[in-house]
């Protein structure tokens, strides 16, 4: 009974580190913010930690840092034994962003993304998209303005697209509906 | 950037002991902590073969969009191409990863990216060519990205469960890369004479080698349930092909397929010339520095 209670104290620690871990690319953000920490278990008699992480895009070069930091800051936090594992599906949508990670990009100047097209059950076929006109306007994280511009589709990671804002003309980033 | 933001990056550095800031400097294994046991009925060695043709679709071709670095027209389009390259690599190392794990004989992604031979490469020829230009590049990408994403969308309810999950994300992101080349290929298509001229053009090179991609495989065949039918793509990725090029107010090329050397193309390892002339570069410092770390 002490042991499962000290166990489950545990869990609730290596849940709390692994999940304030903040992402290499966007650090305003956190692991648990982006979506992207998948489980916190331990294994055996409580020193084993098992992590599990989704990748946002299949070549996100942040991927080993992250697992670096887990184990770094696991392992300070005096838990021995840390495996980070990876895991593909299902497949890491923005929709997991949570509203106080979505918060933090707006604060930082990124706007948060909208809500992801789900396509019907696969294998049915992707619908093009043959402008760069958006259905749901982007609204600039600065002024908060709807009249906004895509100047480009991709950005400095694979995860934001460029807007422009007409009302103020800054340039800012947007996280992608994926 | 405010002081804030900038404490974010302060908490990376300063938190780990030996940080390293460039990315790249602790490959680890793609698929590490992930069940690769192939599925019963599966035949592990045909489903080997067959993510290491789909594999090195992706890695030949993300090459040769990275060779466009700092060639592009604007800084935007080099941040695209940059990312559409990222992403198939990304497919590329966890396909060549469960291609290895499928085997059985202890080979890993950079043992079979990079001390492979060009005849035990079995990417499609499409992706090989250099671009002659910008409209080749758009051209070319939106062929391809065309096809893989109806591959993809077939191959995320593959039976084999690895192979169904690397296909559902890759999905996502092919959905994206097709869109970019689409728009391209639409605005210099419908755009100046010349750019219709030379986008035209374009299409007339690259067409020859678009029939490959929807022939019949024997490696295919030994999959069922777990591989796609390259044949029972050609409907949708004709379909897509056709709002493009009646948006961009182009032709279909009328272009006779590219010969095959006694009956063999690119899945059987036979390429085309330049082919060679990419592997080396792809491989030369893998293979001046063997095993090495850094």
């Amino acid at each position: 009974m002490v042991a499962a209670a000290a166990r489950a104290a545990d869990v609730r620690a290596a849940r709390q580190i692994a999940g304030a871990v903040p992402d290499p690319e966007l650090p305003m953000v956190t692991l648990a913010d982006l979506g992207i920490l998948r489980a916190v278990e331990c294994e055996g008699e409580g020193e084993r930690v098992v992590v599990t992480i989704t990748p946002t895009y299949s070549g996100c070069p942040a991927l080993p840092e992250i697992a670096h930091d887990l184990r770094h800051r696991l392992t300070q936090a005096g838990f021995t034994d840390v495996i980070v594992r990876t895991e593909l599906a299902p497949a890491w949508s923005s929709d997991w962003i949570t509203a106080e990670g979505r918060r933090k990009l707006r604060a930082a100047g990124i706007a948060p993304p909208g809500p992801a097209q789900r396509r019907q059950a696969p294998p049915g076929p992707v619908p093009l998209t043959l402008t760069a006109t958006r259905r749901e306007p982007v609204p600039c994280p600065r002024c908060g303005s709807a009249d906004t511009t895509q100047t480009a589709a991709f950005s400095a990671t694979a995860c934001r697209a460029l807007f422009r804002c007409e009302a103020c003309r800054e340039p800012f980033e947007y996280v992608k509906e994926i | 950037m405010t002081e804030d933001e900038f404490a974010a990056y302060q908490s990376l550095a300063h938190d780990t002991e030996d940080h390293r800031w460039a990315f790249g400097t602790g490959f680890t294994d793609p698929l590490e902590g992930i069940d690769a046991s192939v599925p019963d009925g599966v035949d592990a060695a045909a489903l080997a073969t067959y993510c290491l043709m789909l594999g090195d679709d992706a890695l030949i071709y993300s090459h040769r969009l990275q060779q466009w670095m700092t060639r592009l027209p604007e800084l935007e389009e080099e941040t695209a191409i940059a990312n559409i390259a990222l992403d198939l690599l990304g497919q590329a190392r966890m396909l060549l990863a469960r291609a290895g794990l499928a085997e059985g004989a202890g080979r890993q992604e950079d043992r079979l990216a990079f001390f492979r031979e060009e005849n035990e490469f079995r990417n499609v020829r499409l992706v090989e060519a250099l671009d002659a230009d910008f409209a080749e590049l758009t051209g070319r990408l939106l062929v391809f990205s065309a096809w893989r994403l109806a591959l993809f969308g077939r191959l995320a309810t593959s039976r084999d469960p690895v192979l169904a999950a690397i296909a559902a994300k890759g999905v996502n992101e092919l959905s994206y890369h097709r869109d970019y080349a689409a728009q391209w290929v639409i605005r210099l298509g419908d755009g100046t004479g010349l750019s219709h001229d030379k986008m035209q053009a374009a299409l007339g090179a690259i067409w020859p080698l678009v029939d490959e991609l929807f022939r019949a495989d024997e490696v295919v065949a030994a999959l069922p349930g777990a591989a796609a039918d390259p044949r029972e793509l050609r409907a949708e990725v004709d379909a897509v092909l056709d709002t493009v090029l009646a948006a961009a107010t182009l032709d279909r090329p009328e272009a006779a397929p590219m010969a095959q050397v006694a009956g063999k193309s690119g899945r059987d390892g036979v390429h085309t010339e330049a082919f060679g002339y990419l592997l080396a570069e792809l491989q030369s410092l893998a293979r001046a520095h063997p095993d090495a770390t850094w």
